[in-house]
């Protein structure tokens, strides 16, 4: 008799739903599955026959026919199995048939019949819901990820036979809950500020990167810091929203890093080496799978020794920043993942790194110095909103008795810093200063006379160039709202201007 | 055909310099006899290389002059000749003067009044602060400045003249048709507004390596006095110097520290016997034309910081970078100020025209 079960496949971040029909008639043994199934599918005939087999059911010897209707989209993923499986069982009557129309089925098989967890759950659950489905089963091992999930009863099962018993009323499951876990990042274990003495400059540049979402390049010799800082920035990030904790989950879900977590509470923190290609930064595969900068979303990605990434790479990085989104187009497929980063990189002033610095010698040529800094082009330079120099400090220059700030003390700030933010954008579809566009600049960033003298000022006098001018006023709105001022005043300004120093030509 | 055409004529002929042009004219008393001279009296001159003097008679012809002049004239270049009134007289008494000089701009009476002030391709923000305060200073006196147009401190030099509406004067090493180094192309065109780009050097010549020993003789040759603000031991900018010493002129050096690779060749300048600089008045006192026009910058140089135009915390901050360059974290650690008013002190500050940021957020006295 013919059965139809309904499972879920994965279109980047979207699910969509797959009829799985199947129909058991008399003729020569045969096993068939048909509807554009891909390679992970096909194999799941051996999987489903012995799984059905080691769970103590006889596999019909019949003709099996498997549809998986729409039969013009391909699918992929070994979450198939587990509705193939019931399909097959559903059809032989071993199930008691009734219309599993509000039901989806996910899930991979072992051979001894357990059920296995497959890779991103969470996001087809989402699409699920959205889709008006009542309920799903879902392998036990993914039941943490799926669990922050209201409005969709989530059953996680071990095994085949259990889910028969469930299905036929023998015995009840509990549908699985947890409660949202915390998302403020209170309990971390992260690198602190307070073990960087001396760096005032960068410290507080750091927190305003970190409240008003503000990519950031950090210029200085080698041993000034750099990196030892850029390393202690998701200890001052702001704490996410559930929302932005359930994005980042998704692209974790689809790219298998979720672990045992069941939501990323934390914003990620990427740090991609220099020899990663353009496809690992971006995504891709011939199925595109999410790349770093996706990995990165809502949180930073840091590219250290930005000019040693090789030229393309970076100009790949050019779109996504600006739109916040990739969209990644393969023969198989064309996928859009979210992209909305906050980049943190940090690069030499010169290839032997001591130009500028007090006690080194650079034995660079003119030549080699502007060869290194060309590889960072203008339009790449332009998205960037605070350039920050450091040199190294001496200890004995500063003496221990001055106050060190905690993380703890910073991320409070630019909690709070953050929040007005929301607030304040919660019509605009944005979320920091960041992302303000040339309107919204208008509309948020009102100067007062005497600020808007300054400005002219600075532009005449400091040798700015034009494309600073709104990341000024971005920046500066930040400061202004770390304050807790609703205006920009002309110190909020003043105080903004210094982080465009490669705008004034220093080399 | 006149000496002077004949003259651009035999300058603009590939492997013609200075000493064949001498010998040229020894061997036929007028150099315009060598326009109609036949061939075998060019041949039997034995000092010149055969294929020197198988290029001009090949090139002895109409057609090649009137293209010549076309191309002078399309790039709109003045020529001027060893011949001509109008030669510039600091240039006529070196030895070995170049006898004919391509020009875009003017050249006018007053650039007789000039300094040169060289120095390093590479260079520190040192050389690059010390060549710019001293050059603004010098032009704001109404000297013209004379410098290679090379990156770095010839740069910094050009742009701070031109910054003070005074007059500059750029020495090439190429044809004065050739942009070298490219990336002047800017300052080019407006070195050619307000003063004039020079070069011996046929039209379409390439900037080669040794050309530019050959140019700097005329960079100190222009000049009452040649500084040198920063060189390495081997810099060009020695040339320079040693041109200048052989002409007569003097010769100034910035002092640099001794660890530093790039002050070497200055250091070395001083130790020489170039005079120490700290300050234009050491420049101006060394030469007896220029100090009736200092009368005007010793008034000038009485202003000294006017406190009253400052907050406390700014004084708070002049205070501290009086003393020397000083880092952006030292300031906020001697004076206590809070992080993100120091930031917005020291913009103002750089405003009113205190300070100055150089690289690596250290900050120094303007």
């Amino acid at each position: 008799m013919l059965s139809k079960v309904k499972t879920c496949v994965l279109q980047g971040l979207d699910g969509y739903i797959v009829d799985v029909e199947t129909d058991i008639s008399r003729g020569l043994p045969t096993f068939n599955i048909v509807g554009l199934p891909d390679a992970s599918i096909k194999e799941s005939k051996e999987r489903v026959r012995t799984a059905i087999k080691n769970s103590g059911y006889e596999f019909p010897l019949s003709r099996i026919t498997v549809n998986l209707a729409p039969a013009n989209i391909k699918k992929e993923g070994s979450q198939l199995d587990l509705s193939i499986a019931i399909g097959i069982l559903t059809a032989m009557e071993v199930i008691k048939y009734k219309a599993f129309d509000d039901t989806c089925f996910i899930g991979e098989l072992s051979l001894d019949g357990n059920v296995s967890s497959v890779d991103g759950v969470l996001p087809m659950i989402i699409s699920l819901m959205e889709q008006g489905f009542k309920r799903v089963i879902i392998p036990y091992d993914n039941r943490h990820e799926c669990g922050v999930v209201k409005g969709i009863d989530i059953i996680p099962i071990k095994s085949i036979r259990e889910l028969v018993s469930f299905l036929n009323g023998d015995i009840k499951l509990e549908t699985y809950s947890v409660h949202t876990p915390d998302l403020s990042s209170e309990d971390d274990n992260y690198d602190d500020f307070a073990d960087i003495k001396g760096q005032y400059a960068l410290k507080r540049a750091m927190e305003i990167a970190a409240a008003g979402h503000h990519n950031i390049l950090i210029i200085g010799p080698p041993g000034s810091g750099k990196t030892m800082a850029a390393r202690r920035i998701p200890s001052i990030l702001p704490n996410l929203t559930f929302e932005e904790s359930l994005e980042i989950t998704k692209i974790y879900s689809i790219a298998g890093l979720l672990g045992d977590r069941p939501l990323i509470n934390k914003r990620p923190f990427r740090s991609p080496h220099h020899t990663t290609s353009a496809v690992s930064l971006i995504g891709g595969g011939r199925i595109p799978k999410p790349g770093e900068i996706s990995l990165a979303h809502h949180g930073v990605l840091f590219l250290d020794e930005l000019p040693e990434f090789s030229k393309n790479v970076l100009e790949v990085l050019r779109q996504p920043m600006e739109d916040g989104i990739v969209t990644i187009s393969r023969v198989n497929a064309t996928l859009t993942y979210p992209t909305k980063f906050m980049l943190v990189a940090s690069m030499n002033p010169c290839p032997c790194g001591y130009y500028g610095d007090p006690t080194h010698e650079c034995n660079c040529s003119q030549k080699s110095i502007e060869n290194y800094l060309g590889k960072i082009s203008g339009p790449l330079l332009d998205r960037i909103d605070i350039h920050i120099e450091v040199s190294p400090i001496k200890y004995d220059d500063l003496d221990d008795k001055s106050k060190v700030e905690t993380s703890k003390e910073i991320r409070e700030r630019v909690n709070k810093a953050r929040h007005i933010q929301l607030e304040r954008y919660k019509n605009d579809n944005i979320f920091s200063n960041s992302q303000l566009t040339s309107k919204l600049i208008d509309k948020y960033c009102k100067l007062d006379t005497e600020s808007r003298k300054l400005i002219k000022g600075a532009f005449d006098k400091l040798g700015l160039s034009a494309r600073a001018y709104s990341k000024i006023l971005k920046v500066a709105r930040t400061i202004a709202d770390l304050d807790g001022e609703t205006n920009i005043k002309q110190h909020h300004l003043a105080e903004a201007i210094q982080y465009r120093s490669l705008d004034k030509k220093y080399w | 055909m006149n000496n002077r055409d004949t003259l651009i004529w035999l300058s603009s002929i590939k492997g013609v310099n200075n000493k064949i042009i001498d010998i040229l004219e020894k061997n036929f008393s007028q150099l315009s006899y060598i326009w109609d001279a036949s061939k075998n009296d060019i041949l039997s001159i034995r000092e010149i290389n055969d294929k020197i003097k198988q290029e001009i008679i090949k090139n002895r012809n109409d057609l090649y002059y009137e293209n010549l002049l076309k191309r002078i004239e399309s790039y709109k270049i003045k020529v001027i000749t060893y011949y001509d009134n109008d030669y510039p007289l600091n240039l006529r008494n070196i030895s070995d003067s170049p006898k004919v000089l391509y020009m875009k701009g003017q050249l006018i009476p007053e650039d007789e009044v000039s300094i040169a002030i060289v120095g390093a391709r590479k260079s520190t923000s040192y050389g690059k602060w010390a060549a710019e305060k001293i050059s603004s200073e010098l032009a704001n006196l109404g000297i013209c400045l004379v410098s290679g147009m090379a990156k770095g401190i010839d740069t910094h030099v050009h742009i701070s003249a031109l910054k003070s509406k005074s007059r500059t004067i750029a020495v090439l090493g190429c044809g004065v048709d050739i942009i070298y180094p490219s990336s002047n192309r800017e300052l080019y065109h407006k070195i050619q507004d307000n003063g004039c780009i020079i070069s011996e050097f046929p039209l379409g010549t390439k900037p080669l390596p040794y050309n530019f020993p050959q140019r700097n003789r005329i960079i100190s040759g222009l000049s009452l006095g040649v500084v040198v603000v920063e060189a390495t031991e081997k810099s060009g900018s020695l040339i320079t110097a040693r041109h200048a010493i052989e002409q007569g002129k003097d010769v100034f050096a910035v002092p640099g520290n001794i660890n530093s690779i790039f002050s070497r060749g200055t250091n070395l300048l001083i130790k020489d016997g170039a005079k120490l600089v700290t300050g234009i008045e050491d420049i101006i006192e060394e030469i007896p034309y220029l100090i009736d026009k200092c009368a005007k910058f010793y008034k000038n140089k009485k202003v000294e910081l006017n406190y009253n135009q400052f907050s406390d915390d700014e004084i708070k901050v002049l205070e501290c970078i009086l003393e020397k360059p000083i880092h952006f974290d030292l300031i906020a650690h001697r004076t206590g100020i809070r992080i993100n008013d120091l930031n917005s002190i020291l913009t103002i500050l750089e405003m009113k025209g205190a300070i100055k940021q150089m690289s690596g957020k250290v900050y120094t006295i303007q």
